[in-house]
């Protein structure tokens, strides 16, 4: 995993509630057995006037004028503006593969969904999660200057904002190490595999049934 | 012993290391596997030289992607057939508790296979690479849907990085009327709580009309605990789940059986048990339940109207209401019997058992298909639920009704498959999502129980079930 520290990026605002994990990336694309390739297709039934298919070549697909990502002041975007329950729907990793395959490495909104918020730290994705209000006047700066960008630091746990001010966010002490230092998951949970024996071999002992 | 919450439970049996920010591994007993979300997955843990920690606790299956007609021709879309070659490899290579392939008589959507072979059981952790995984909890285990990644670590380590969630209970008491259903509870819970209102919740299902269900009701309740946010939803261990995994396939036998059934019997909240939040609700209040619009939360009851986005005056929920009144094509105010359905679906992991079957005949029976409606499928959970299904003769009440009687899969509940709406098209479904395309690009999904869909089949527009004497 590519490890997450500081991001100085363009923001671009989706301003709507419940955007669930299908409009992310429409199932037909999750026939793919590879990781990548699906930033093209992130949002692909609101970003195009067409019905996508795997395998097509997306640049030469009509493009939805009215979708906001589609807007020339929002290309190359690495920070999305979310509202509430951003993610839900399917545990398809291919959400956040998608995004991050887009552009993105930052999410702000006032909630997400458990699993997709899970999904993004292991794909170096920062889901950052903040006051309904403070997220407002995101959306409100943003979108009333073109341009807008935001500086999120991780280590400092901070988004400054073009007016200077510095807003704080909370994450797990965990996650945050692991972002920052690209960590793999697997790697340190093996650091515990003489535990993980133990307790298998306790379980085992105690119910014997759920090992027949 | 201080009370617990069944969650509590089940979390403090698994935890296998914590770290100080209470970030803990967790060990997981089953992992089920199916194969859109496990290529990548394989791949990982091949690239990185590891090897599966312990194969006895996969049962695997291919569900999404398979055809439910003429699987004599196979998998016709190439790239579907890729997937599920792809699983087949996987597994062929590294090995499995059970496999159930493409065509195999006891194939079908991995949240039915689990439970009907007894490869979920009481007090064990189930984890997929689905979110429908929430279903198994109905068992009194901890159950919850996972990502690729996690799909990999699970794989590699027989763990997984959790920490511990609230606790919600959600209590229905009183006796459910005729023609509602546990799937009509759960629609009106997520009216209720909202499809974020289970969010960084465990979300126990407790009270008299719970405990009254069977246990395919009550997988559909946990089923779409998700629906509502929650990652994992739990019924308690009592006599009607030890009853059902008797002689099951997979279930323990002999002493193993006693000595399983005696530490199942004690998984359930204690008396007294304190949650981080309650919900109650009277079971005599609910009554059948159809979604109007894009989102699970937007639902009423058969004898409702659609909204009208006017008279709601936070912006961001009218917005949302409006966007998805244009989408549905429908206008405020309409009431919910005058809208005609183009297709219809029984199926998916949320209603494909043999009960919601046997609901969805019982109104069907005597009756057909109305002119207006175009196709109406039914798809069997799987090989099992279609066997038995056959044994009872629904099929011929079905096939008799004009209704489609098709091999099992996940079919047209997100449309992976040939099975799917076509642009415009609304559909009475039995399935657990009404996202926008999820059903097929630009498809209108309305959420109903399997009688409710059957009765949409049978008029050609949503009707009180009740009224179908």
């Amino acid at each position: 995993m590519n490890p997450f520290t500081e991001l100085d990026g363009l923001v671009a605002p989706l301003d709507r509630a419940n955007v669930d994990t299908d409009a992310i990336i429409p199932k037909q694309f999750l026939k793919s057995i590879k990781r990548s390739g699906f930033g093209p297709n992130a949002f692909d039934e609101w970003r195009y006037l067409d019905v996508g298919q795997p395998g097509q070549d997306n640049r030469q697909r009509p493009l939805n004028p009215d979708f906001v990502l589609n807007q020339a002041r929002y290309q190359g975007a690495q920070i999305l503006l979310t509202r509430d329950n951003f993610g839900c729907g399917s545990s398809r990793e291919h959400a956040p593969w998608a995004l991050e395959d887009y552009g993105f490495r930052v999410l702000i909104g006032p909630s997400f969904a458990d699993i997709f918020f899970n999904n993004s730290f292991k794909n170096g994705l920062l889901p950052i999660k903040l006051d309904a209000a403070e997220v407002d006047e995101l959306f409100r700066q943003c979108e009333a200057s073109e341009g807008y960008r935001l500086k999120v630091d991780l280590a400092a746990q901070t988004i400054t904002r073009p007016d200077g001010q510095s807003i704080a966010f909370d994450i797990d002490p965990f996650r945050k190490e692991c972002l920052l230092n690209g960590w793999d998951d697997i790697g340190l949970t093996l650091r515990h595999a003489d535990k993980i024996h133990a307790f298998e071999d306790r379980r085992r002992a105690e119910h014997p049934y759920y090992y027949s | 012993m201080q009370a617990q919450t069944l969650y509590e439970k089940l979390w403090s049996s698994h935890v296998v290391h914590q770290e100080a920010d209470g970030t803990a591994l967790i060990y997981i007993d089953r992992h089920l596997v199916h194969e859109v979300t496990s290529p990548q997955a394989f791949e990982g843990l091949k690239l990185a030289g590891r090897k599966p920690w312990r194969i006895g606790s996969i049962v695997a299956t291919a569900d999404h992607n398979t055809p439910t007609d003429h699987w004599d021709l196979g998998i016709q879309d190439p790239v579907s057939r890729q997937q599920v070659e792809t699983l087949d490899a996987n597994i062929r290579e590294v090995g499995s508790l059970a496999y159930f392939p493409f065509k195999d008589a006891r194939q079908g959507i991995v949240h039915v296979i689990g439970p009907e072979n007894g490869a979920t059981l009481p007090g064990m952790t189930v984890v997929c690479g689905d979110s429908h995984t929430s279903t198994h909890g109905a068992f009194g285990c901890l159950a919850h849907g996972i990502g690729t990644s996690e799909v990999e670590h699970v794989l590699a380590t027989q763990c997984l990085l959790q920490k511990k969630s609230k606790t919600l209970l959600i209590k229905v008491d009183g006796q459910l009327g005729r023609g509602v259903t546990a799937k009509d509870v759960v629609l009106a819970i997520i009216g209720k709580i909202g499809t974020a209102g289970g969010t960084g919740y465990a979300m126990e299902f407790g009270g008299s009309a719970i405990r009254a269900l069977s246990m395919e009701g009550r997988m559909t309740i946990c089923n779409m605990a998700i629906e509502a946010g929650a990652r994992a939803g739990l019924v308690g261990v009592d006599e009607t789940t030890i009853e059902y995994l008797k002689d099951r396939p997979f279930s323990p036998r002999g002493e193993q059986w006693e000595q399983a059934a005696d530490y199942w019997r004690s998984l359930h909240s204690d008396e007294g048990a304190e949650f981080d939040k309650v919900v109650e609700l009277r079971a005599e209040d609910i009554l059948p339940q159809v979604t109007w619009g894009t989102s699970p939360e937007m639902v009423t009851t058969v004898d409702g109207r659609v909204p009208d986005p006017a008279a709601v005056t936070d912006p961001v929920r009218r917005e949302g209401i409006e966007r998805a009144l244009k989408y549905m094509g429908l206008a405020a105010n309409t009431p919910i019997t005058d809208i005609p359905v183009d297709q219809v679906f029984i199926g998916s992991c949320t209603n494909s058992r043999i009960e919601d079957l046997r609901e969805a005949a019982a109104v069907a029976k005597g009756r057909t298909k109305a002119a207006s409606v175009k196709r109406v499928l039914v798809v069997p959970g799987s090989g099992l639920v279609k066997r038995q299904a056959e044994a009872e003769g629904l099929h011929e009440v079905f096939l008799a009704a004009g209704f489609e009687w098709r091999e099992p899969g996940c079919s047209m509940c997100l449309a992976m498959n040939a099975d799917r709406l076509e642009p415009g098209e609304r559909c009475a479904s039995t399935s657990n999502r009404n996202f926008e395309g999820r059903q097929g690009a630009g498809g209108r999904t309305h959420l109903v129980s399997p009688a409710m869909a059957a009765a949409a089949a049978v008029t050609g527009h949503f009707t009180d079930v009740r009224t179908l004497a």
